[in-house]
């Protein structure tokens, strides 16, 4: 049995969410320099570039690239043969993010009460937490910092068998057409199809956690992610929405089996500032 | 590309002949507000009280910047989205308010009242906030300092770059860009 302490979970969280915010995975800027060879609007390349230059300015001067430092949000993966010491994993979690955003300047921006909107005494906590259990003795961390503004025009629906296939892409379209600029398009558009009401946000969310250019391993999803790229970026609404042919960086779809009655279709979008951190314990 | 050079407050003149799709830089003086601080200023006025600042030509930018680093003026201070400041906008449209920072659509309710009292609204580039804090050089606290990144900054700018997104006779660059693209590069 391999143990895990909590302190070495503060550490390691307290610098993902540093990172995070600092370092743009090499995934999101290879896919701006990818965009930059295919967009065609001038303005459009012009925030490309801007994009670019803003994710070096980041990483070099270790300074938030977006002032929307995001809630950070965690699926961890935690083998049945590991045992975590000193406290509990939530707490621990908690505590890195506090530390971690507190000590790298990162906002907070976590009200304690969505209705009287008071603000949390936590700094930028608590986060969201999703623990799923795996075989042996290894503990995965993923670790999003996920911007308001891009969740604030995600969708959820709860479509009907009949709606088949066409009825899901003219919903993910139709999604993404609404959100235009405000949720700072190119966009990563995570889909979670099946599952029940809310197993389907939380396959959009997962779906964000996997890099750039990474597709599906079911080839029929695989078809479908390129396709719907292919359709969402004739929609003319290009980088920051000011027209262009780059709307969306990437597609993700997961899938789960449902209902005989049901077709739950969840659509999470992500900013361009797609920022995820993994670390193995 | 080529930018139009503004200062802050804007000029009537040099504001009624900026259009939608302009590049711009903007320099001179721009308060920061977003949602508490909107509230904050709405809530006042329904009192009869006075705004924290004479908003009369001025600018607003809807910002929440992270905290300055030792020795930054500034954290990343990227534009936050517009929309959630709609319904309090039209209020200090119609108290002399010109100038709108932001990303993200408008309400039809905002462009007429920027259509009917001559105001312009920008657009920033969402996410690049590390970028545009090279252009803010001083930052100062004007009101409601307890709300810490919600507070009104007065920020002095210098060639801060944005795109006019709705112009003074209510075009809209965002319906008009993607419209003027896709005339461009027909739909295969």
């Amino acid at each position: 049995m391999k143990i895990i302490t909590y302190g070495e979970i503060v550490e390691q969280v307290a610098k993902m969410c540093q990172e995070a915010n600092f370092d743009l995975g090499q995934d999101v800027v290879e896919a701006f320099q990818n965009a930059l060879k295919t967009e065609k609007s001038e303005t459009g390349k012009d925030i490309l570039e801007q994009l670019i230059q803003n994710a070096d300015i980041a990483k070099s001067e270790r300074v938030p690239m977006c002032q929307d430092t995001g809630v950070s949000v965690f699926i961890v993966e935690i083998g049945q043969e590991c045992h975590i010491s000193g406290g509990s994993i939530y707490d621990a979690i908690n505590e890195g993010v506090k530390k971690g955003y507190e000590e790298g300047y990162l906002r907070h921006s976590i009200v304690d009460h969505p209705i009287s909107r008071e603000k949390s005494k936590g700094y930028n906590t608590p986060s969201i937490i999703h623990i799923e259990m795996i075989t042996g003795d290894e503990m995965i961390i993923h670790m999003s910092a996920k911007g308001g503004g891009s969740e604030n025009m995600s969708s959820l629906k709860m479509l009907k068998p009949s709606d088949g296939l066409e009825g899901i892409k003219e919903y993910i379209l139709d999604t993404v057409a609404k959100a235009g600029p405000n949720a700072c398009p190119p966009l990563v558009v995570g889909v979670g199809i099946g599952g029940n009401f809310e197993r389907c946000a939380y396959l959009a969310k997962k779906s964000l956690f996997r890099p750039i250019g990474h597709r599906s391993e079911r080839p029929e999803l695989a078809q479908l992610e390129n396709e719907l790229m292919e359709e969402i970026n004739k929609l003319g609404i290009g980088p920051q929405g000011m027209g262009g042919n780059t709307t969306a960086l990437d597609v993700k779809i997961e899938i789960e089996p449902c209902h005989i009655a049901a077709l739950p279709v969840a659509i999470n979008l992500n900013c361009h500032a797609s920022r995820h951190k993994e670390v193995r314990l | 590309m080529s930018a139009t050079k503004v200062t802050s407050p804007i000029e009537e003149n040099i504001l009624k002949n900026l259009e939608a799709g302009e590049r711009v830089l903007i320099s001179g003086t721009i308060y920061t507000a977003r949602d508490a601080a909107h509230k904050r200023m709405s809530e006042a006025l329904e009192k009869g009280e006075d705004l924290p600042f004479d908003i009369k030509g001025q600018t607003i930018y809807y910002v929440g910047p992270t905290p300055a680093k030792p020795g930054q003026i500034i954290g990343s201070a990227g534009p936050t989205t517009s929309g959630r400041m709609d319904k309090y906008t039209p209020s200090l449209l119609d108290r002399g308010l010109k100038g709108m920072i932001g990303k993200g659509y408008r309400s039809q309710e905002v462009i007429d009242s920027m259509k009917k009292n001559k105001a312009v609204y920008f657009a920033a580039i969402g996410g690049s906030g590390a970028l545009i804090t090279r252009s803010i050089k001083t930052m100062e606290v004007i009101a409601y300092e307890d709300l810490g990144p919600e507070a009104i900054y007065k920020l002095t700018v210098e060639d801060f770059p944005a795109v006019v997104i709705i112009d003074s006779n209510g075009a809209d660059w965002y319906q008009l860009g993607k419209q003027q693209f896709n005339d461009q590069h027909t739909r295969q």
